[in-house]
């Protein structure tokens, strides 16, 4: 419920190659969030995250991005690294999910054994994270969210215009029918 | 949220403005002027007080791109009516790594100045200046109130001094 009063469009482009999606290409409906694991507001938004993709089923695309805001939220980073390594490893919604549903436990010890719980490659998922191999990634998820005038997480985008209305599941979901109809 | 149904936002100096000197505490044995700057570009972030959660929020962010107002060799004030110690306090909790200036004593000069106090609230708007190396205004925006304004026209501004060579 932020609003800027300019660019209020995503600016850079869902890319199916690049980002991370669940929901076919060709669905009628885009959704994007911009957000950080530890922000217990993103954690509110992920049931109705769920619940929306079950209610829209095929019709949605959800499109998840990083958005860590480390001042406040001293784990946020790392989580998001994690969940780009786990994808390094196919396995970036089963740690999404696993990070969303523990976000008071994201220390080191923590990410490790979400990743033995998912059965990834463990020296391998350890070493990426100690060489912050993919910090990179999520710092252009961030600056990427910056042009697109993210100001708090999470920050949702509805084929590609901002939603600056509440982020409750009837307001979200109306917004998403809204759209599927043009 | 504060109410929003009627915009009562000032208009900020606009960019080609002189910006106006000041000189106002960052700690408690030092202060900071604007001319120290000069040479670079200046980001003011005005915002009404400490620990309000929109501030908080906004703050945050503008730490984080810490490092892409750097590329731009830019310096970024924060710049509230709240006294020196509780600059501290806040700064010290949030981890916010820039300097957050004083405008007590007078109360609000400097947003005076700026033509960005709220009279009716006793602080100031959530308003940001990039003032060019010359000491010139080049974007000013006054948010609404209780509305994180983002960086993205900080950058857009910072890019555009570029641009322009100024």
């Amino acid at each position: 419920m932020s609003t800027t009063q300019w660019d209020t469009v995503l600016a850079v482009p869902v890319d199916e190659d690049r980002d991370h999606i669940q929901g076919p290409a060709d669905a009628p409906v885009t959704l994007v969030e911009y957000g950080d694991y530890e922000c217990p507001y993103c954690g509110a938004a992920y049931p109705i995250v769920k619940e929306l993709q079950g209610r829209m089923g095929e019709r949605l695309r959800f499109v998840f991005r990083n958005f860590p805001i480390t001042t406040s939220h001293p784990h946020a980073e790392l989580a998001a690294e994690a969940a780009e390594a786990a994808a390094a490893q196919s396995g970036f919604w089963e740690m999404h999910d696993l990070l969303y549903e523990n976000q008071r436990r994201l220390t080191d010890q923590d990410l490790h054994a979400y990743a033995e719980q998912l059965g990834l490659d463990l020296d391998l998922f350890d070493r990426e994270l100690a060489e912050h191999v993919h910090a990179p990634r999520v710092r252009e998820d961030f600056m990427s969210g910056v042009r697109s005038g993210v100001n708090g997480t999470p920050s949702f985008y509805v084929n590609g215009a901002r939603h600056d209305d509440s982020y409750d599941l009837e307001t979200l979901l109306a917004a998403l029918e809204r759209a599927a109809a043009v | 949220m504060t109410n929003t149904t009627v915009d009562q936002r000032p208009v900020p100096l606009p960019p080609g403005t002189e910006a106006p000197e000041f000189r106002l505490p960052s700690t408690p044995d030092q202060t900071v002027s604007l001319a120290e700057f000069r040479g670079q570009p200046v980001i003011l972030a005005f915002y009404p007080e400490d620990w309000s959660p929109v501030c908080s929020d906004q703050l945050a962010l503008y730490q984080e791109l810490l490092p892409e107002f750097q590329k731009f060799n830019a310096e970024l004030l924060g710049i509230s009516v709240d006294g020196i110690w509780s600059h501290l306090a806040f700064a010290k909790d949030r981890n916010l790594h820039f300097p957050l200036l004083a405008d007590f004593e007078p109360k609000g000069e400097v947003a005076r100045t700026y033509q960005v106090y709220r009279a009716t609230d006793g602080t100031s708007e959530r308003a940001l200046y990039v003032i060019n190396a010359d000491g010139i205004v080049r974007w000013s925006y006054v948010s609404p109130v209780g509305v994180n304004p983002g960086a993205d026209g900080i950058l857009r501004a910072l890019e555009s001094l570029e641009e322009n060579g100024s």
